[in-house]
């Protein structure tokens, strides 16, 4: 975490929360297509927000925005302003690589490296430099495993393949190897939809506890889901951003008809 | 004649067909639907039994007929052929044969042209008798399905179970040769072993066969076991390999990594057709390319840096084989590296990992056992390869690391061996078996280890 994250997260306090990152028309192209309108949306600091709505309505497409994913796909184009702590992310000053050091993503399905559980954790910190030593390599992997809950199930066999866990702890596995370089922002896939209920429950309480030290962002086609871990909801439809809020709101009384019923399940 | 025949049974089996076809559908007076099998089935039926067992009873014929009649020809003339050795006796039957079907021989004389009378008159009858044959086959079976044809008939059934039966004798017929093949090597292998000690052969460091002074081509008895030691043509086999690999390995596999990572669709869809056309063109074209540019280029750079490059130097053909393999390692770790989940590239890329990062420590280390069985079948490809190491490697022997130096390899030697007129039984011819069974035994050990790393990867991912 850089100072100036330590800082701020310091300095909002208990207040109402800063806008971590805001999106401001943002839009969004595939080749011919258009799958995302104008969407203005801010993501606050340390809460949980849920991206929701109907199958291919864009909130994938935009949650990749974020962190710039969709520069690995070729047909796809980016308009409209995105800012982390106010600097626009799609400046071309702003490094990629560090952009997604401090926007860490977790995928809708598990994959884990086919490296060892420590390997798996290790990655990232190798790859950004950020243990000077072995042992302090060994702590960020530890503290790693401890934040997503991990540790106690995998403390003894560390050396053992990542691939080989069950899918709710490859999961955690996941958040953990997210966790190590340290983001301000984690951004969830549907990060619970290849999982059954149990294995589910453990990473909603994960999400919450994590919610003390990161920001997060999920989309989840789960409603109950959205109820259970976030603070605040967006509501996505053929592209477009339906309405925002509060998340209690908007499960008792959206302003949207749309909402409403993509909600109590009558679309959708 | 029995060309005829076989064209007959095939109209009679379209006529057939149809005819079934037809009954079928009168038996159930046009309802179609009221039939247990569709009516092309049981045309399909009518047709297998008019035709089928006639043109088995052919191909079993046709099989061992020219045995049958070369041992009754053998036999009435046996007094005459008394004298004569097995490859006279030979010749003989064939010249009876040729001139029987109106062929030329050079040198007739009485008693061939009564054989060929003999031969010829035995032919017509076993034609007459296999013209019998199959048509009281072909109406048989014919009458036999035709009366089965009804509406509740299970046509669909028989006919499956006899193209299953129809598939089975194909495969049968791939596994017995490839059988044969390798029988026929250790058999004649182990003549020569009888004639040259196995460990004289495997572990010699001296090769020269074509010294036949000194023994190789001379009786049995007069063997010089010594001549054959495989060691040099095993050392150069290698090296030329190992050469190959070195300008094979790598830039196959950085071509794979390009291809299947950086490459915009539109450069892929063209440089992925191109790589194939280099598998395609024919080795010889790859061996004479090496043979008059490649090899005197090498020379030529040799002289000007001071060095003594033979002319047929291990490195041109090296050099031009790994050429050749480059398509075959780059599609085969192309399709690997293809295999590789995305997932798992967008997780190192959402971790902040660059793109040569996520290859090299992601992508790479979970493709690396199929990238290893790929080299391990392109050496595979090396070390059976011939035409290009036929024209551009040498012909002698050395025992010697140093590819600026001409060294033979196993193929070049087996060819050398069995080219030209030979007297098969001799240590000289039966030496290239041998070298054939044990270039078999390391390039089928290197498939089923590939084969193997290959199956252990793909349980990885599926």
């Amino acid at each position: 975490m850089t100072e100036a994250g330590v800082e701020q997260k310091l300095s909002s306090g208990t207040n109402a929360p800063s806008i971590k990152m805001k999106g401001e028309k943002v839009s969004v192209h595939y080749g011919e297509k258009r799958a995302l309108f104008d969407v203005d949306l801010d993501v606050r600091e340390n809460q949980v927000t849920a991206l929701i709505g109907p199958s291919g309505c864009g909130k994938s497409t935009f949650l990749r925005c974020l962190n710039r994913m969709n520069d690995t796909i070729d047909i796809a184009r980016v308009s409209g302003k995105i800012t982390l702590d106010g600097e626009d992310v799609y400046d071309p000053k702003i490094d990629v690589v560090e952009l997604r050091a401090r926007v860490g993503m977790v995928f809708q399905k598990p994959n884990p490296f086919p490296k060892s559980i420590y390997e798996n954790v290790a990655y990232g910190p190798r790859i950004h430099g950020l243990a000077r030593s072995k042992s302090e390599l060994d702590g960020i992997v530890e503290s790693s495993l401890k934040k997503a809950g991990l540790f106690n199930e995998v403390k003894d066999r560390l050396l053992e393949s990542g691939t080989g866990l069950s899918g709710g702890q490859q999961q955690r596995l996941c958040i953990a190897r997210a966790i190590a370089v340290s983001p301000e922002v984690i951004l969830m896939d549907e990060p619970c939809s290849a999982l059954d209920p149990i294995a589910t429950a453990r990473v909603e309480e994960l999400i919450d506890e994590l919610r003390q030290n990161y920001t997060i962002v999920i989309v989840t086609h789960s409603m109950q889901q959205a109820a259970r871990v976030s603070q605040r909801t967006a509501m996505f439809h053929l592209g477009y951003l339906v309405e925002e809020g509060a998340t209690d709101k908007m499960f008792t009384n959206p302003d949207d008809k749309r909402t409403q019923d993509y909600i109590t399940g009558r679309f959708g | 004649m029995v060309g005829y025949l076989v064209v007959l049974l095939l109209v009679l089996a379209a006529a057939a067909y149809w005819i079934g076809r037809t009954r079928a559908i009168a038996s159930v007076n046009g309802d179609v639907a009221r039939l247990h099998s569709l009516p092309g089935q049981h045309g399909m039926f009518l047709a297998l039994f008019a035709a089928g067992p006639a043109l088995l009873a052919i191909l079993l014929w046709s099989l061992v007929t020219p045995g049958i009649e070369s041992s009754i020809i053998a036999d009435r003339f046996s007094s005459e052929l008394s004298g004569m050795g097995i490859p006279q006796v030979e010749a003989f039957i064939r010249d009876a044969r040729a001139m029987a079907f109106g062929g030329l021989v050079g040198f007739a004389d009485p008693t061939k042209e009564a054989a060929a009378a003999v031969y010829k008159s035995v032919h017509t009858t076993s034609t007459w008798i296999i013209w019998a044959v199959a048509l009281v086959l072909s109406a048989s079976g014919f009458y036999w399905a035709y009366s089965r044809i009804a509406q509740a008939y299970r046509a669909r059934h028989v006919v499956e179970r006899v193209l299953r039966a129809f598939l089975i004798a194909c495969s049968v017929v791939a596994i017995l040769t490839t059988i044969g093949i390798v029988l026929s090597l250790i058999f004649e292998s182990l003549r020569f072993f009888q004639q040259v000690p196995f460990y004289k052969f495997l572990f010699g460091t001296h090769w020269s066969p074509q010294s036949a002074f000194t023994g190789a081509g001379a009786e049995a008895g007069a063997v010089n076991q010594d001549i054959f030691g495989m060691v040099p043509l095993f050392a150069g086999t290698l090296l030329i390999t190992l050469i190959a690999m070195l300008v094979a390995a790598p830039i196959g596999l950085m071509a794979a990594i390009y291809l299947s990572d950086y490459a915009s669709k539109s450069v892929r869809a063209v440089a992925k057709p191109v790589l194939e056309i280099l598998a395609g063109i024919p080795t010889v074209v790859y061996g004479f390319f090496a043979a008059l540019t490649v090899a005197p280029y090498f020379r030529g750079i040799g002289e000007s840096l001071g060095l003594n490059v033979a002319s047929e130097s291990a490195l041109a053909a090296g050099v031009v084989m790994g050429i050749m393999i480059i398509p075959f390692v780059s599609s085969l770790s192309d399709d690997v590296i293809n295999a590789v989940p995305q997932s798992l590239r967008d997780g190192s890329a959402g971790l902040g990992a660059t793109k040569s990062e996520t290859i090299r420590k992601v992508v790479l280390p979970a493709a690396l056992p199929g990238i290893v069985s790929a080299m391990l079948l392109a050496v595979s490809r090396a070390i059976g390869e011939t035409m290009i190491v036929v024209m551009a490697a040498g012909l002698a022997a050395n025992l010697t690391a140093n590819p600026l130096e001409a060294v033979t390899t196993v193929t070049v030697q087996i060819v050398t061996l069995l080219v030209g007129d030979q007297e098969f039984d001799s240590a000289k011819t039966l030496a290239a078996f041998a070298l054939g069974l044990v270039l078999f035994c390391i390039t089928l050990t290197l498939n089923i280890v590939a084969l193997r790393v290959v199956q252990k990867y793909r349980e990885q991912y599926d």
